[in-house]
C-alpha cells in the first residue's frame, strides 16, 4: 500500500476545492465565506505539507511517478505561502472592481493544486496534467476583470501563446518518450544518451515550453501584455507563484531525465539566462507603466535564476532556489505598495503617479525605496544576497563570462529602479493617496520589507534550509 | 571577549538614526533632531579617540578584532584595526559632527531625513575602514551608495538628478567587477578573510586579473583620470555637508582599498601595474590641475583639485616605499581636513550670496576679514605650504617617488606648482581685488558655528603640519610590515 500521507496536501486541497464549489452553488452570497474558507484551506495544506513531508529526504509514489523530496516540500510551501498572501491582499482590490466572487479563490486554489502536482511530478504525464490544470486556471484568472478590454485581451493572448507552448512541450515529451520508452523521469535518465541527435530536438522543445512558462527571453513576449492587462492581484500571482512551480519543474527536468545530456542543454540555459538578464534590464528602461516594468524586471530576475541552473551543480540549484525565494518576497512587497496607490476607488499604476510620493507618504515611499534598492541588488538588502549566492555558484564553475555579463546588466537594471526612486523622492508631489488600507495589506508590506531589510542579520537560516536539497 | 568597541562604533550612528526616525519631523530648523544627531556623532568621536589612545602602536597586527560566524562556513563578520585604518576611522568620526553642525543653512527641507542619511553614511564608512573580510568590506563599500545617492538627489542643486545618477551608476559599474574578483578569491583560496589571505597569498597566475578587477572599483572611487568625471558633478550639486563627506571620507575609501587590498593581496600584480598607476596619477595631477585653473565655479575648482590630490595619493601608494605610503596616508588625512574646510568655506559665501561663481566675488578681505584669514590658511594648506599638514604628505610622497622613479617625481613636482597656481589665483580673485559687487558690502562675517567648525578643522591642519609625529608613529609599524610582507612575497615568487 502506498503511503498516501505524502500526498495528503494535494488530497486535502482538491477536497476543499470541491467543497467550496458546492458551497458556492447552494449558498447565496457566499463570496466572503469562500474567501475565508479557502484561506484556511491553504493554511491547513501548508501545515500538512510541513508536517508530513518536510523531513522526508526522498520518497516516490505510484510507480515512481510522483516524488516527494526536500525540494518539492520547500517549493510547495513557498507556493502555498505565496498563494495565501496573494489571496489575503486581493479582497479590497476585487471589491473595488466588483469582482469579489467565489470563483476567484477557487481558481487560485486549483492553480495551486496544479502547481503542487507539477512540483512533485516525476513523470511526463503527471507533469503535463499538473501544468494544464494550473494553466487553465490562470487563463481564467487573467481575464477575471471581464468588463475591461485589457483584461480580456490579456487572457486571450495568454491562452493562445500558452497553448502554443504547451503544444511544443507535449511534442518534446513525445520525442523523449519515443527514445526512452518510458514516461518516468528516472527511467528516462537511465535510457538516454547523447548520441541520438533527434533527442536534442526533444530537449529543445521541452526547454522552449518551460522557458515560455517562466517567461525567459526569447519566449517572453506574452509577459508584459498579460501582466499589464490582468487585474493587479492576478499579476502579483503571475509574477511569483507559477514561476516557483515552473522553476522546480525546470530543475527536475534538467537534473533528472536530462542529467546525462548536460553538454546539450547547458549552452541553451546559458543563452536563455544571458538574453533574459540583458533584455530584462534594457527593455525596462523605457516603460511608463509599473506593471509592465515589473514584467520586464521579472524577466531579468528569471535570467539570474537560470544562471544558477546553468552551473550544473548542487550549489547552483540551491542558489537558484534562494534567489526565487527572495524574489517572491520582494515582488510581494512591491505589489503591496502598488495596491496602496489608490485614490477614491481608482488604482494608479503609472510610474508618474509615484511622483513626490515621499512628501505625502514617507513611510510607504521608504518601504518602496528599500524594495527597489533590493531588486537592484544593492547591499545590505536581501536582493544583494540573492545575486551573491547565484554568482558564487556561477564562479565556482569558472563561468566568468556569465558572471560578468550578469553583473554588468545589474548596473543597467539599477538605472530604471533608480528612476522610480528619483520620481518618488526628487520630483514634485501630487495629491495624497488613500491611507485606509486593509490590515492584511499593511501586514504583508511590513513583514516583507522587514525581511528584505534585515535579511543580512540572519542569512544562514535560508541557506541551511535550502542546503538540504541535493538533486544531483 | 572584550567589549566590541568597533561594532559599537559602527552601530551607534544607526541607533541614532533609528531614534531620529521615530521622532516627529518638524518644519524648518529642527533643533531636537540636530542635537540628537550631534550627540550621537560626538559620542562616536569620543569612542574613536579612546580607541586611538588604547591602540598599541608597537605592533602591526590587527587589534580590537571581532570575529563572528555570519554565513555558516562561508563568511565571518570580522572587523579590526591596524595603524593604517585607525586614522581613517578617526577622520570619519571627526568630520561627521562638523558636517552636522554645518547643515544650518544648506539644508532647507526635511532636515531630519538628511541627518538620518548622514548618520547611516557614517556607520557604513566606519564599516569600510575596519572590515577584515572582503565580503563585509564590499557590503559596506556598496551600501554607502544608497544614502549618498539620496543626499545628492534630494538636497542637491539644480542638476542634482543627473549628478546623483552619474555618481551611483559609475560607482556601481566599477564595483561589480570587484564582486566577481572577491568571489573568485573565495574559490581560489577558500577564504575571504583578509588576515588569512595575507598569510596564504594568492597564486601569481590569478593576480593580474584580480588586481584589475579591484582596480576598476577603486579607480572610479578614487577617482583617477579618466574616470573622474562623476566627481565634479557630484560635488557641485551636493549640498555642502554632502560635498564635505564625499571629499573628506568617501574618496579615501579607495585609497585605503589600494593599500589594504591591492598592495596586500596582490603584491606581484601591484609591481606589474605600477607603470599604469604612475601614468594615470601623473596625468591626473597635471591634467586636472590645468582644468582646475580654468574653472569659474569654486566648488568645481576644489573638486578638480581633489582629483589632483588623489593623484598624489595613488602615486605615493605605488612607489612601494616607506615614505611614499606614509606620505599617501598623511596626504589622505590632510586632504580630508583641507577639502572639507574648503567646501565649507565655499558653503559659507554660497549661503549668503547664492552663487558659486568666482566672478561674483572679489575684495572680500575688506568686508569679512575673519573669513579671509581662515580661507587663506586652508588655501595654503591645500597647496602644501610647509607648516601645514598638506606639506608633510606631499613631501613624503615626492621623496618616495624620487627614490623609485626620477622622471615621475619631477613631473609630479610640476603638479605642486600648478596646485599653488590655481589655489592662489582662486584666493586672489575671491578675496583680494576691488569690491565691485554692491551686494557683497552687506555680507556678514562668519557666525559662531561656522567659526567653530572652521577652527576645529584649522587646528589639526596646523598641529600636524608642525608636529606630524603622532600620525607617523601610529602608521609606521603597520606600513613597515606591509612593505616587508610585500618584499618577501616578491622575493619568494
Amino acid at each position: 500500500m502506498e503511503n498516501l500521507n505524502l500526498i495528503l496536501p494535494e488530497i486535502f486541497i482538491s477536497l476543499s476545492i470541491m467543497f467550496l464549489l458546492i458551497l458556492g452553488v447552494f449558498k447565496n452570497d457566499s463570496s466572503k465565506i469562500t474567501f475565508i474558507l479557502s484561506l484556511f484551506a491553504i493554511l491547513i495544506t501548508t501545515i500538512i505539507t510541513f508536517n508530513e513531508t518536510f523531513s522526508v529526504t526522498r520518497e516516490t509514489l505510484f510507480n515512481g511517478s510522483v516524488v516527494i523530496d526536500s525540494m518539492s516540500s520547500l517549493m510547495k510551501i513557498i507556493t502555498l505561502i505565496g498563494g495565501f498572501l496573494v489571496l489575503v491582499i486581493s479582497s479590497t482590490y476585487l471589491k473595488t472592481f466588483k469582482i469579489y466572487n467565489i470563483e476567484y479563490p477557487v481558481l487560485i486554489l486549483s492553480s495551486i493544486l496544479g502547481m503542487m502536482v507539477m512540483i512533485s511530478s516525476n513523470d511526463l504525464i503527471v507533469f503535463y496534467m499538473g501544468l494544464e490544470l494550473q494553466s487553465l486556471a490562470l487563463y481564467v484568472l487573467a481575464t477575471y476583470n471581464r468588463d475591461q478590454l485589457k483584461s480580456s485581451e490579456a487572457g486571450l493572448k495568454y491562452f493562445v501563446l500558452s497553448a502554443l507552448s504547451s503544444g511544443l512541450l507535449l511534442y518534446g515529451c513525445s520525442l523523449v518518450y519515443g527514445f526512452s520508452g518510458s514516461t518516468n523521469f528516472d527511467i528516462i535518465s537511465n535510457q538516454l544518451n547523447s548520441e541520438e541527435y533527434v533527442l536534442t530536438f526533444g530537449i529543445v522543445f521541452i526547454l522552449v515550453g518551460l522557458a515560455f512558462k517562466i517567461s525567459a527571453v526569447p519566449f517572453h513576449m506574452w509577459a508584459p501584455d498579460v501582466y499589464e492587462g490582468s487585474p493587479t492581484t492576478v499579476t502579483l500571482f503571475f509574477t511569483i507563484v507559477p514561476k516557483v512551480a515552473a522553476l522546480t519543474v525546470f530543475i527536475r527536468f534538467l537534473y533528472v531525465p536530462f542529467l546525462n545530456l548536460i553538454d546539450q542543454w547547458q549552452m541553451i540555459i546559458v543563452f536563455l539566462s544571458i538574453a533574459s538578464m540583458i533584455f530584462g534590464a534594457v527593455a525596462a528602461i523605457g516603460q511608463t507603466n509599473i506593471k509592465r516594468l515589473i514584467a520586464y524586471s521579472s524577466i531579468g530576475h528569471i535570467g539570474y535564476t537560470l544562471a544558477g541552473l546553468a552551473t550544473a551543480s548542487n550549489e547552483g540549484i540551491q542558489s537558484s532556489i534562494i534567489y526565487i525565494s527572495i524574489y517572491v518576497i520582494m515582488n510581494l512587497a512591491l505589489f503591496s505598495c502598488l495596491l496602496m496607490l489608490k485614490r477614491k476607488d481608482q488604482y494608479y499604476e503609472n510610474i508618474d503617479d509615484l511622483s513626490g510620493l515621499s512628501k505625502n507618504h514617507p513611510l510607504l515611499s521608504l518601504c518602496l525605496l528599500l524594495i527597489l534598492f533590493s531588486l537592484a541588488g544593492i547591499p545590505p538588502l536581501a536582493g544583494f544576497f540573492a545575486k551573491f549566492y547565484v554568482f558564487k555558484a556561477v564562479l565556482e564553475q569558472s563561468m566568468y563570462f556569465l558572471a560578468i555579463v550578469g553583473l554588468l546588466s545589474t548596473v543597467v537594471a539599477a538605472f530604471y529602479y533608480l528612476r522610480i526612486i528619483k520620481i518618488m523622492y526628487f520630483d514634485k508631489e501630487k495629491d495624497k493617496y488613500d491611507t485606509d488600507h486593509s490590515l492584511w495589506l499593511k501586514f504583508s508590506l511590513t513583514v516583507s520589507t522587514i525581511l528584505i531589510l534585515l535579511y543580512f542579520i540572519f542569512p544562514s537560516q535560508l541557506v541551511e534550509v535550502v542546503s538540504r536539497i541535493n538533486i544531483i | 571577549m572584550n567589549f566590541p568597541i568597533l561594532s559599537s562604533l559602527i552601530l551607534l550612528p544607526i541607533v541614532g538614526a533609528l531614534f531620529l526616525f521615530f521622532t516627529k519631523d518638524k518644519e524648518g530648523n529642527n533643533l531636537t533632531a540636530k542635537y540628537v544627531a550631534l550627540f550621537t556623532t560626538v559620542v562616536n568621536f569620543l569612542i574613536s579617540i579612546y580607541l586611538w589612545i588604547s591602540f598599541d602602536q608597537s605592533t602591526s597586527s590587527f587589534q580590537f578584532v571581532e570575529d563572528r560566524t555570519w554565513i555558516e562556513g562561508f563568511i565571518n563578520y570580522k572587523v579590526g584595526v591596524d595603524g593604517i585604518s585607525i586614522l581613517f576611522i578617526i577622520l570619519t568620526t571627526f568630520i561627521t559632527p562638523l558636517c552636522i553642525i554645518s547643515v544650518n543653512n544648506s539644508v532647507k527641507n526635511r532636515l531630519r531625513d538628511f541627518l538620518i542619511a548622514i548618520l547611516i553614511m557614517e556607520s557604513f564608512m566606519i564599516g569600510v575602514f575596519c572590515a577584515l573580510d572582503l565580503v563585509v568590506f564590499y557590503l559596506f563599500f556598496e551600501a554607502g551608495l544608497i544614502p549618498m545617492f539620496l543626499i545628492i538627489g534630494i538636497w542637491g542643486g539644480a542638476r542634482r538628478v543627473y549628478s546623483a545618477f552619474k555618481f551611483f551608476l559609475y560607482t556601481l559599474l566599477g564595483s561589480v567587477l570587484m564582486l566577481v574578483a572577491i568571489i573568485s578569491i573565495y574559490w581560489i583560496t577558500g577564504t575571504t578573510d583578509v588576515v588569512q589571505l595575507y598569510e596564504i597569498g594568492i597564486d601569481v597566475k590569478y593576480q593580474n586579473l584580480l588586481w584589475l578587477a579591484f582596480f576598476s572599483s577603486f579607480a572610479v572611487k578614487t577617482p583617477m583620470w579618466p574616470v573622474h568625471t562623476w566627481l565634479p558633478d557630484a560635488h557641485v550639486e551636493a549640498p555642502t555637508a554632502g560635498s564635505v563627506l564625499l571629499a573628506a571620507i568617501l574618496l579615501k575609501m579607495a585609497g585605503y582599498g589600494f593599500i589594504r587590498f591591492s598592495l596586500g593581496l596582490f603584491p606581484v600584480a601591484s609591481e606589474v601595474f605600477t607603470p599604469l598607476i604612475y601614468t594615470l596619477s601623473v596625468i591626473a595631477i597635471i591634467f586636472t590641475s590645468l582644468i582646475a585653473l580654468m574653472q569659474e565655479d569654486m566648488k568645481k575648482l576644489i573638486a578638480y583639485s581633489s582629483v589632483a590630490h588623489m593623484g598624489f595619493v595613488t602615486l605615493g601608494i605605488f612607489t612601494l616605499q616607506q615614505q611614499g605610503i606614509e606620505g599617501s596616508i598623511i596626504q589622505m588625512i590632510s586632504h580630508g581636513l583641507v577639502s572639507a574646510a574648503l567646501f565649507l568655506i565655499v558653503g559659507v559665501v554660497y549661503d549668503r550670496m547664492h552663487s558659486r561663481l568666482i566672478s561674483t566675488y572679489g575684495g572680500l578681505v575688506s568686508v569679512i576679514p575673519k573669513y579671509s584669514i581662515l580661507f587663506m590658511l586652508f588655501a595654503l594648506a591645500s597647496l602644501g605650504l610647509p607648516g601645514t599638514s598638506g606639506f608633510i604628505g606631499e613631501f613624503l610622497i615626492l621623496m618616495g617617488a624620487f627614490k623609485d622613479n626620477f622622471l615621475v617625481a619631477v613631473i609630479a613636482s610640476i603638479g605642486v606648482i600648478l596646485g599653488a597656481a590655481y589655489m592662489l589665483w582662486l584666493y586672489k580673485r575671491v578675496v583680494f581685488g576691488k569690491l565691485l559687487n554692491e551686494d557683497l558690502k552687506k555680507i556678514l562675517d562668519l557666525n559662531r558655528s561656522e567659526y567653530f567648525i572652521l577652527s576645529c578643522l584649522a587646528a589639526p591642519i596646523l598641529f600636524f603640519g608642525f608636529y606630524p609625529d603622532p600620525l607617523i608613529t601610529t602608521i609606521e609599524v603597520s606600513v613597515t610590515d606591509l612593505i616587508n610582507m610585500h618584499n618577501t612575497n616578491i622575493a619568494s615568487k
